[in-house]
């Protein structure tokens, strides 16, 4: 089809003339109803996870590291045991106390007696900080890796492509959970800087490099098929020196295909480090993420089902919003998906 | 409706098409009436996004009906297509009547053969065997002139030249025996010696199946050689239509005399440069509600802000305010003398 | 191998894992040829695993690890194949009613549908199922036919075994027929701005032939590759969660143990097997690409 009329897609917003591609997609996504409710329902999960110190210690009442197997807290002037006596079974060992639905254990307790509503936002803010931590560290390494390759190319080009290729060739799970056993057992010394089996740093360096081939290919490829596009070929005919090309024409068009996949990637870590947390080799106790309370819920699953229920709610609610901004963000800026 | 003797093949009468936009609706295709009979070859001129494309494709109800609005009337064999079910449209698709692409190399599926696509449409349109639908579909690569046609039933798409290819494509067009034949740029994509004998091809089909053929192209040597009568389309309207002969002769438009100037003359001395016609286009979305080549125009004027009126001389029709002898003389001033002989 | 990699260690202490007494490591340096070259010592690990098959686990007492492969590989192939039948029709379903009644409701609603499978966490998922099937509505109609977590035996009653598998079954192929259905949607949708599925409609044929002989049959070249590489993975130790949350001692959950415990020998059989069903896959994936798509069977 020539036909200008055919290709022009009549469902696209047009383009003024003149405007920058993400001035443009910032346009597109600011008239986005599916993008704005994505959002917003992101905005209130990080400002509620941020403000868990508050909600510790005006809501709960209770410090949500420190186990509290022997106390009690005052429902409807009625006195309750945070850990009450098994009513099934042979009626032995404690359950920790069920959704009480006011401010203090308002999902209930865990098996240490803790507030799981106070841990469920603690929890969020380290998977949130991981998996956007990783996400950074992610691209960072994938946009230099994927750079380097497809601009110098050569032996350069030849040696990161087999690496990524490797990398690529191990399943996921089990390059993350491989990385961890041998991380997490023990303390690594890198110069001045000493990273402890517990701290939070191994699981976002662990997720960073992960998923680095997913996206320093798509990276190299977009670079190689700019290295070669008309404007770049015409600007080193000009004797426009290499790095001017690289920053000015390259570096810019690399940040869209960037950006489009940072919500994607988000969502990706935060699942992927709930799934090693829970595998136990992610976070560590004492500290908490969606993931260890998922992990913390699972003996108590079938009597107090909310301690795993919580968490989980709280992941898919995350990763949809994620996902569902991912599409619209790649809707905006791929011009490929623009011709649709 | 009852099927006259001397009704054309197909009426179209106020043809519009919009597309729906966030911005709201934008016409393609503003009121534009042509009549085909039957087997005559009608050519639609016009550069791309013109709306030629998009015309074809809406009588042959095959734009996405969510975001295509179509008004006006088509009448095919008495029928009126715009109001057909999709049912009975289905049957008159590839039936009655039969697209030929613009581009061989994307037209057919890659993963059957050219037989099995041949096939395929027989066994929808008629109840006939497997066996039966292949002996045609050998039939018509040969009537189409692919050497070998016994061997090229079996061949799939990426194993045959464009050329082949396209033949392929008017093959399968045909095989119904349309009474019309919608041809979208079917040579743009070919070699130029190929181009000529796709040309000759469709001429001696017209002429054996007795199709007619709606040939669209931007290519004014094609419609020289094959045309019967030429409509001509700017900006979502036909700017002018006539015979072949009296359009290259007297062309009434200002957009077809800049049309005319472009070809390279056959004789005398050749112009260092072709002179073309300034300017681009307008968008559906910018078209102005004037005429919509008022400002690529030398001889526009004040009047062309309103919507032109429609010049006729005879059969032959213009939109344009320019008439009688002012016409004659800004003819001159484009084309010089030679046609205006 | 990272486990090999690992700077500063001697391959046969790691072998002989954590608080291995010092004749055992001897006796491991012995065996194994870790005093000879590298390529002997490749020689020797191979003939253990392939030839002779009594590579053993000295973490776990001298246990032999072939055998184990071997038992943990058919509840793996089973949860696998079966979640693949699904998520292989799901999808395709998915992605063409929601390509066929584009921008409708329908449309929509499958597609979230699709983005919430994507979206859970598949132990999570498993969990709930568990939570659904095993504890909360297990005495009711719905669910009192599933039995108690764990893997049982095709051959022991092919009835009993569907059973316990239709739930994993179904947790396993959320997420795939999440991913799949949208991806197969997007193409289909794709190939309806293609020449050819214009040449199809052209032709006067019916919106269902055109979306199945034409649209679909075109995108099913994309999936298959998707399929290929998905499928091999999961058959290779990926389905470890599922695995984890249902009972099923797979080959995910060994290998998993197998690097909890640092047990060389075990982490070699399991990687040696998962590569055995990548390089499988792969070929199966070849040949069928072969079958499907005529333009790579060459003039």
């Amino acid at each position: 089809m020539t036909d200008a009329a055919l290709t022009v897609n009549p469902a696209e917003p047009k383009p003024r003339v003149g405007q920058s591609p993400m001035r443009r997609a910032w346009l597109i996504l600011s008239r986005d109803k599916a993008a704005i409710g994505a959002f917003v329902v992101l905005m209130v999960i990080v400002l509620a996870c941020l403000a868990a110190p508050l909600y510790a210690k005006y809501v709960a009442k209770s410090d949500p590291f420190r186990s509290n197997l022997s106390g009690s807290i005052e429902i409807d002037g009625k006195a309750e045991k945070i850990m009450q006596a098994s009513t099934t079974g042979l009626g032995l060992g404690v359950t920790p106390i069920g959704p009480t639905w006011h401010g203090q254990y308002m999902l209930g307790a865990d098996n240490q007696g803790r507030d799981v509503a106070a841990r469920l936002l603690y929890g969020g803010r380290n998977s949130l900080l991981i998996s956007s931590a990783a996400t950074l560290i992610c691209l960072v390494l994938a946009a230099t890796i994927g750079i380097s390759a497809g601009f110098f190319g050569g032996w350069v080009d030849m040696v990161l492509s087999r690496i990524l290729e490797v990398l690529w060739a191990f399943p996921v799970y089990l390059l993350a959970i491989s990385l961890s056993i041998v991380l997490l057992s023990q303390t690594i010394v890198l110069g001045p800087i000493e990273i402890s089996s517990g701290s939070l740093a191994l699981p976002i360096v662990i997720i960073g490099i992960i998923f680095v081939p997913y996206i320093a290919r798509p990276v190299r490829g977009r670079v190689l098929s700019l290295r070669e596009s008309e404007f770049v070929l015409a600007a080193r005919g000009l004797g426009i020196p290499r790095w001017r090309i690289l920053i000015k024409d390259i570096l810019p068009n690399v940040t869209t295909t960037l950006i489009v996949y940072i919500p994607i990637m988000m969502a990706l870590n935060i699942v992927t480090e709930s799934a090693l947390s829970f595998l136990s080799i992610g976070v560590q106790p004492p500290e908490a993420s969606w993931g260890t309370i998922i992990q913390d819920g699972q003996g108590l699953l079938y009597t107090r089902p909310m301690v795993a229920l919580a968490p989980g709610i709280a992941i898919v609610l995350t990763v949809l919003a994620l996902n569902v901004l991912g599409d619209s963000v790649r809707d905006a800026l791929d011009p490929r998906t623009k011709m649709r | 409706m009852e099927k006259s003797a001397n009704a054309p093949l197909l009426d179209v009468q106020g043809l519009s098409v919009s597309f729906a936009t966030d911005r709201g609706r934008v016409k393609a295709i503003d009121d534009v009436s042509f009549r085909v009979e039957k087997g005559e070859i009608l050519s639609i001129v016009g550069e791309s996004g013109s709306g030629k494309s998009v015309t074809l494709l809406s009588l042959l109800g095959l734009n996405d009906p969510k975001t295509t609005f179509v008004d006006g009337s088509v009448a095919f064999q008495g029928k009126r297509l715009l109001e057909l079910p999709d049912r009975a449209l289905r049957r008159l698709r590839g039936k009655e009547i039969g697209l030929i692409s613009q581009d061989p190399m994307t037209a057919l599926t890659p993963v059957y053969t050219i037989g099995w696509q041949i096939a395929e449409q027989i066994r929808t349109h008629e109840n006939v065997s497997k066996k039966a639908a292949r002996l045609r579909a050998v039939e018509l690569l040969a009537s189409v002139g692919l050497p070998n046609p016994n061997e090229a039933v079996d061949r799939y798409p990426h194993q045959l030249s464009g050329g082949m290819r396209q033949r392929a494509v008017i093959a399968m067009a045909l095989s119904c025996s349309p009474s019309l034949l919608v041809a979208d740029e079917p040579t743009t994509a070919l070699d130029v010696t190929v181009q000529a004998q796709v040309l000759d091809l469709l001429l001696k089909l017209r002429d054996e199946f007795g199709s007619a053929i709606i040939l669209i192209t931007h290519d004014m040597g094609v419609v020289a050689e094959v045309a019967d009568r030429v409509h001509v389309m700017y900006a979502g309207r036909m700017v002018e239509k006539g015979t072949t002969t009296e359009v290259f002769d007297q062309p009434m438009h200002p957009y077809s005399w800049g049309l005319m100037a472009s070809i390279p003359p056959l004789f005398g001395e050749k112009p260092a440069r072709l002179p073309s016609i300034s300017g681009m286009p307008p968008t559906p979305q910018q078209a102005p509600t004037g005429c919509g080549f008022a400002p690529r125009c030398r001889f526009a004027r004040p009047e062309c802000e309103a919507r032109p009126p429609t010049r006729r001389d005879g059969d032959h029709s213009a939109l344009c305010v320019l008439d009688g002898a002012e016409r004659a003389a800004a003819r001159r001033a484009v084309l010089g003398h030679e046609v205006d002989a | 191998m990272i486990f090999f990699a690992t700077p500063g260690s001697d391959p046969a202490a790691r072998i002989a894992g954590r608080n291995a007494a010092q004749e055992t490591v001897q006796a491991i340096r012995k065996d194994f040829g870790f005093d000879k070259p590298l390529p002997v010592q490749y020689a020797i690990m191979m003939k253990k695993l392939f030839v002779t098959r009594d590579l053993t686990s000295f973490v776990n007492r001298g246990l032999e690890v072939v055998p184990q492969v071997m038992r943990a590989a058919p509840i793996t192939l089973s949860l696998v194949f079966g979640a693949a039948v699904l998520w292989v029709f799901g999808s395709i379903a998915v992605g063409v009613l929601a390509a066929m009644y584009r921008d409708t409701v329908i449309d929509k609603g499958l597609m979230i549908l699709a983005l919430i499978g994507v979206s859970m966490p598949v132990f999570w998922l498993g969990e709930l199922m568990n939570l659904v099937s095993q504890s909360r509505f297990h005495d009711t109609w719905l669910f009192s036919w599933v039995p108690g977590l764990g893997y049982k035996p095709f051959f022991d009653g092919p009835w009993m075994w569907f059973k316990t598998l239709v739930i994993p079954w179904f947790t396993l192929a959320a997420l795939y027929i999440g991913i799949y259905g949208r991806v197969l949607r997007a193409n289909l949708v794709e190939a309806y701005q293609e020449d050819y599925v214009r040449t199809a409609r052209a032709k006067g044929l019916s919106p269902g032939r055109v979306m199945l002989r034409h649209a679909l049959r075109m995108s099913m070249i994309p999936f298959v590759t998707m399929f290929g590489l998905d499928f091999g993975v999961l058959v290779g130790g990926a389905a470890l969660l599922t695995e984890v949350v249902f009972g099923l001692n797979g080959v995910g959950r060994l290998t998993y143990q197998a690097m909890l415990n640092l047990d060389l020998p075990m982490i070699l059989a399991t990687v040696m097997y998962a590569s055995f069903f990548v390089v499988v896959t792969n070929a199966i994936v070849d040949i069928i690409y072969v079958v499907i798509d005529p333009r790579v069977r060459g003039h």
